[in-house]
């Protein structure tokens, strides 16, 4: 290889010390650990809707109140919160640091409503008699084991990000963080608002009571 | 902030609102047709189309992706859909093939095979 040939590959924009996506390493592990969770529910959602599909007795007990109205509700208010989290990401970049934590904030309360709402929704079907391993409906009884699977691995990511974000909304407000954290705790949120438009239809809507 | 600056913020707050509006939007049309009498596969399969629009809209403006370089978004994406795909390939064919049958001769708790009666009632 001639010389020059070699300048030109240390000096690419694949050679190390530099970033050639153009965006930081925090942005890039992120999108690298939601790539690798979204097959996580990918997998859920898939073993899921096939049991949905292929069991001739699957229960179908989600009446329009409490379950429909709340769930509904809990899917307005998750991506509202996606709407609070990027104007706190925009504020961030604009350098407003007050306004940053507020949308942060509000960001979190609509993950800790959305958080009470759910299990409200699970305490009233576990009244009902709802196991991980049976129903009390006679029905194919990977209802529960589904349900609680995916909606509390759902909702484990949602505390998470509530945590996760007063983190980032504390440390933002000192001074301690930068745009670029607040952008990469927002990318995180958003990715918990866009699983749940796939497990609200799939879990929900799929077994609505008429 | 500059008025420039002003006005580009006040532009990008415009279009998380338009984003926010159709994906409440689309929620909206998905509930109605849960209350449809459609069979499940349409039903799985129309319900899985317009949330896949909803996160397509998710990643493109609230993560940014429209913004961010092509070359990531060609690195990240197509690998993840091609994992869904094979994902899909191997169940869904059958699964859709079981559900047919049972639309066609559908499976009373009558028509159970004694011996396999645990199976649905546990």
């Amino acid at each position: 290889m001639s010389e020059s040939h070699t300048d030109a590959a240390i000096s690419s924009a694949w050679s190390g010390g530099v970033s050639p996506f153009a965006i930081g390493s925090k942005k890039l592990g992120m999108w690298l650990f939601i790539i690798s969770d979204a097959l996580t529910f990918t997998a859920l959602l898939v073993a899921y809707s096939y049991s949905r599909l292929t069991n001739p007795n699957w229960p179908t007990p989600f009446p329009i109140w409490p379950a429909i109205a709340l769930s509904s509700m809990m899917s307005v208010i998750l991506l509202s919160s996606s709407l609070t989290m990027v104007m706190g990401v925009a504020a961030a970049a604009r350098g407003d640091r007050r306004a940053t934590v507020k949308w942060i904030l509000l960001t979190m309360l609509g993950g800790a409503l959305f958080i009470v709402l759910h299990m409200y929704e699970w305490l009233h079907l576990i009244d009902d008699g709802l196991r991980p391993f049976s129903n009390p409906w006679n029905g194919s009884p990977l209802f529960g084991a589904t349900f609680f699977g995916v909606t509390g691995m759902h909702m484990t990511h949602v505390a998470i990000g509530v945590l996760y974000l007063g983190v980032i909304a504390t440390g933002f407000g000192r001074g301690k963080f930068t745009p670029e954290d607040v952008e990469v705790s927002g990318l995180y949120w958003h990715f918990v608002d866009l699983v749940w438009m796939f497990v609200f239809p799939l879990i929900y809507l799929m077994s609505v009571k008429y | 902030m500059s008025a420039h600056a002003e006005t580009h913020a006040a532009g990008a707050t415009k279009t998380y609102v338009w984003v926010w509006f159709w994906l409440v939007a689309i929620t909206g049309i998905e509930v109605f047709l849960a209350y449809e009498h459609i069979r499940p596969d349409i039903m799985l399969t129309i319900l899985v189309g317009l949330s896949t629009i909803k996160v397509a809209l998710i990643m493109a403006y609230f993560m940014h992706l429209r913004w961010e370089k092509l070359s990531l978004v060609l690195w990240l994406i197509p690998a993840m859909v091609f994992c869904i795909c094979m994902i899909l390939i191997f169940f869904f064919p059958d699964g859709f093939r079981l559900e047919r049958q049972r639309q066609e001769k559908p499976l009373s708790q009558n028509s159970i095979p004694a011996g396999n009666v645990h199976v649905w009632r546990v």
